[in-house]
């Protein structure tokens, strides 16, 4: 392997003995900023679960019109895309660099083709005159109003947060490629990996809640 | 695994790929599993689905992905208090919902 025959990954202590690292810090700093998207994310799933419970039959009705087929895939690519991230953390850890570069590059991938079933499931429902202040969508009766409003809000802010998830891994790859990370300084990817879990849950929870709720 | 190295938050052990992969298996037939419940036109089933297989996925991930039940006891606790808050903020405001 081409990591451990440099010296700086072979003996990191002595190469990098000025340098301050606190690995349980970072980690810990990462999964409080977790805890806030959690939080950020469950505000949103009480509003969907009051307004649910206030419009039952119209959330059950709008719901059918989402594509399930593209749901049902989205989540398979962003499972996949989960153990693809976990794997590149072991890869790096067994010093197999190439490897760990290998599945973070399916990782950003798997994230692209999350991103481009959005577009179309989006674009398809836009086509149809279901965009939020659309006059087709506001001619409809509130309960359908506010599942749409839900549906774009939620599934777009999680977008969004795949989006940076993605541009966070194109930096992390570079950092591996440089040797910046390695198999015993890996906690840049470690966190990388626990925002990209995070993207994973939340969506295990919108696809019941928008896709299977008819 | 040495018990003693789970201590070790400076020397965290290597859990292999084949677990990992295991995991995925077991989050894809989970994933069947609800959309098949949901299908069914079964009310009780789909809530069911709903309320104990997405949890379940989500433990998966949260306890083997994002390597959990490999970290420190100050960390479970951490992850506890803040699921513990957010159930509380979901229940309170469903209870004032139900009872007002």
């Amino acid at each position: 392997m081409s990591v451990s025959a440099e010296p700086q990954t072979a003996d990191p202590g002595s190469e990098h003995a000025g340098e301050h690292r606190d690995y349980v810090g970072a980690k810990l700093g990462m999964w409080i900023f977790v805890f806030t998207e959690l939080i950020l994310f469950g505000g949103l799933f009480v509003a969907y679960g009051m307004y649910r419970s206030m419009h039952a039959h119209d959330f059950h009705k709008a719901s059918g019109e989402l594509n399930l087929t593209l749901g049902v895939i989205n989540t398979v690519v962003l499972l996949t895309s989960s153990l693809t991230m976990v794997l590149s953390i072991v890869a790096i850890r067994l010093q197999r660099k190439r490897q760990s570069m290998l599945f973070l590059a399916c990782t950003m991938l798997l994230g692209a083709i999350f991103l481009v079933n959005k577009f179309f499931e989006w674009k398809a429902k836009f086509r149809h005159g279901v965009y939020p202040g659309s006059e087709h969508l506001m001619a409809r009766p509130p309960g359908e109003r506010l599942f749409f409003g839900l549906y774009f809000g939620m599934t777009g802010l999680h977008g969004l947060h795949v989006t940076v998830g993605v541009v966070v891994m194109s930096v992390m790859l570079a950092l591996l490629a440089r040797n910046r990370i390695h198999h015993s300084d890996f906690i840049k990817l470690e966190n990388t990996g626990l925002y990209w879990h995070l993207v994973d849950i939340i969506w295990i929870f919108l696809l019941p809640l928008f896709y299977l709720a008819a | 695994m040495n018990p003693s190295m789970q201590q070790k938050a400076e020397a965290p052990h290597i859990v292999g790929y084949a677990t990992f992969v295991k995991v995925w298996i077991a989050l894809v037939v989970l994933t069947g599993l609800l959309v098949g419940l949901s299908v069914t036109h079964r009310p009780n089933l789909a809530l069911l689905g709903l309320l104990i297989i997405t949890p379940t996925k989500a433990s998966l991930v949260l306890f083997y992905f994002m390597h959990l039940k490999y970290e420190s006891a100050t960390l479970k606790y951490m992850a506890a208090a803040a699921i513990a808050v957010l159930i509380i903020f979901i229940g309170l405001t469903f209870s004032d919902y139900l009872f007002r």
